[in-house]
């Protein structure tokens, strides 16, 4: 399951609906909006997706992870929109047999989300506000 | 040849919208695009080493090609998760 959405994740029924009698791991990666950014507070996030795009991109990260890890399958969800501290802004959920490919292809695919799904987020200071640039 | 164009994060506040159209003869590649677009904002200047290009939702190359009725994006890095 690849989705954007725009209304909170409700992260144990995507978790829920995932898991199947043979799993005998759920491994599950929340980012979550920080209220700090290089020394600032951060009073709010705004993410904005090319979102076509980015659902072909979070739809490939989940078929090359079910691709290089044993796992026996995977979900990505990931908010767009206004976001407050504490809020949770992307979810995976990972479901294999053992937990070790669980944890290691839930970290790969929040490492290429960052590198390859066109989503940006926007930082809010008490004094302006900045989008921010990953690193090539 | 008509391109639909599309901005987005910090290029979509320079340009001031995130989607245009060019129609336009003599544009044969992305970045020929990104060319014409800096040449009436050239805040766009300070982002050519670092954006990233994509045609028809797929990551694409300065040299790609473009045609009739293509969709060509252009971006920052991407900072979701």
């Amino acid at each position: 399951m690849f989705r954007l959405v725009r209304e909170p994740i409700n992260v144990q029924s995507i978790a829920a609906s995932l898991q199947r009698p043979e799993d005998g791991a759920v491994v599950i990666f929340e980012g979550v909006v920080r209220n700090h950014s290089n020394g600032k507070a951060v009073r709010f996030l705004e993410y904005q997706a090319y979102e076509s795009m980015a659902l072909k991109k979070l739809e490939e990260v989940g078929s090359r992870a079910k691709t290089e890890f044993p796992i026996r399958d995977i979900a990505i969800v990931h908010r767009l929109g206004h976001m407050d501290i504490g809020e949770c802004s992307a979810v995976i959920v990972v479901t294999s047999a053992h937990r070790g490919p669980a944890f290691e292809a839930c970290r790969f695919a929040i490492d290429a989300i960052k590198k390859i799904v066109p989503i940006w987020k926007k930082e809010f200071f008490e004094d302006g506000e900045v989008w921010v640039e990953g690193a090539h | 040849m008509s391109i639909r164009v599309l901005f987005f994060a910090s290029l979509a506040d320079i340009v001031g919208t995130r989607e245009a159209a060019v129609e336009a003869p003599g544009l044969t590649d992305v970045e020929s695009i990104f060319d014409r677009f800096a040449g009436d904002f050239p805040a766009l200047e300070t982002y050519r080493s670092s954006v990233l290009f994509a045609l028809n939702s797929e990551f694409a190359r300065p040299a790609s090609e473009v045609k009739d009725g293509d969709e060509v994006a252009f971006f920052p890095p991407v900072s979701g998760g």
